[in-house]
């Protein structure tokens, strides 16, 4: 489709504009990964609130806006254990190099952390590994 | 007000996620496909969030304090270490799989299908185990 890339570029300033709310006014950086781990691993109860009210407009505001939207699909993989798989790796990655694509990518390249542009090249580079590999050597994905 | 302010840039965050495409995992996996039919979204996504993002990061050098008070991040640490790199090569090989990460897969939850809520479990179980892993992976390979 033509004109996806205008709606990535829309998406892609709510995504950032998102962003500089929580910096601005809550003085937070928007990491999706740190946010909903801190709340698993009990590291961030003491803003739990703050938290929870985050992942509440990140998972409800999509129930409002599907109506009016023109695609929807997702195409996630049915295969039980790719998915299982993918969520273990990217739970513990996220933690463990402490940010993922809105922690480091989005907020860490845009205050030109150096941290940030290493982590987005080391996970783009094995996504695109796991990728390439998966779909056209093994046909899995 | 502060709950506002967070549920506010969540759904804005949500929404973008949304618009742009990126809960669709076959756009997140066509633009890490570079053998295949290239997608070139995810790249506009990130370029479109990246630019109001700066702008806030320029407007807290003017400003003493956040909105609601408190302080703003420190700067970012420059040291690289051993568990940047793991992390986000687990995180990246996760996220070419299935073609998900963390804020897309929550702001998908609700109409993705059970397949979204497999993805979201595991990752909330890797996200458990993490923080122990972590700490014997330090007392394997001490940093520096």
């Amino acid at each position: 489709m033509e004109q996806d890339w205008i709606w990535g570029l829309i998406g892609g300033m709510l995504i950032g504009l998102g962003g500089a709310v929580y910096l601005l006014a809550n003085g937070r950086i928007m990491g999706a990964s740190g946010i909903i781990g801190g709340l698993i691993d009990r590291s961030g109860w003491d803003t739990a609130a703050e938290r929870l009210a985050f992942l509440a407009g990140v998972f409800l505001l999509p129930i409002i806006v599907y109506p009016f939207y023109r695609s929807v699909e997702t195409h996630v993989t049915s295969n039980i254990w790719v998915l299982v798989a993918a969520g273990l790796l990217v739970g513990i990655g996220t933690r463990i190099a402490n940010g993922c694509t809105s922690g480091h990518g989005v907020c860490g390249i845009s205050r030109l952390s150096l941290r940030g542009m290493v982590a987005t090249m080391f996970y783009i580079g094995a996504g695109g590994v796991a990728v390439v590999f998966f779909r056209h050597f093994l046909g899995v994905v | 007000m502060r709950n506002l302010f967070a549920f506010i840039a969540g759904g804005l965050f949500g929404t973008g996620l949304f618009i742009s495409g990126m809960t669709d995992t076959s756009k997140v996996q066509g633009w890490l496909d570079v053998f295949g039919d290239w997608d070139p979204t995810l790249a506009f996504v990130m370029g479109g969030a990246i630019l109001p993002m700066a702008v806030a990061w320029q407007i807290t050098r003017l400003r003493r304090t956040p909105l609601m008070g408190g302080a703003f991040p420190p700067p970012p640490p420059v040291r690289l270490d051993r568990n940047l790199a793991i992390g986000s090569v687990m995180f990246g090989f996760g996220w070419g799989l299935a073609g998900l990460c963390p804020g897309p897969s929550i702001a998908s939850l609700s109409y993705g299908g059970i397949g979204h809520w497999v993805f979201f479990a595991a990752m909330l179980g890797g996200m458990l185990v993490a923080p122990h892993l972590r700490i014997r992976l330090d007392r394997l390979v001490p940093a520096q």
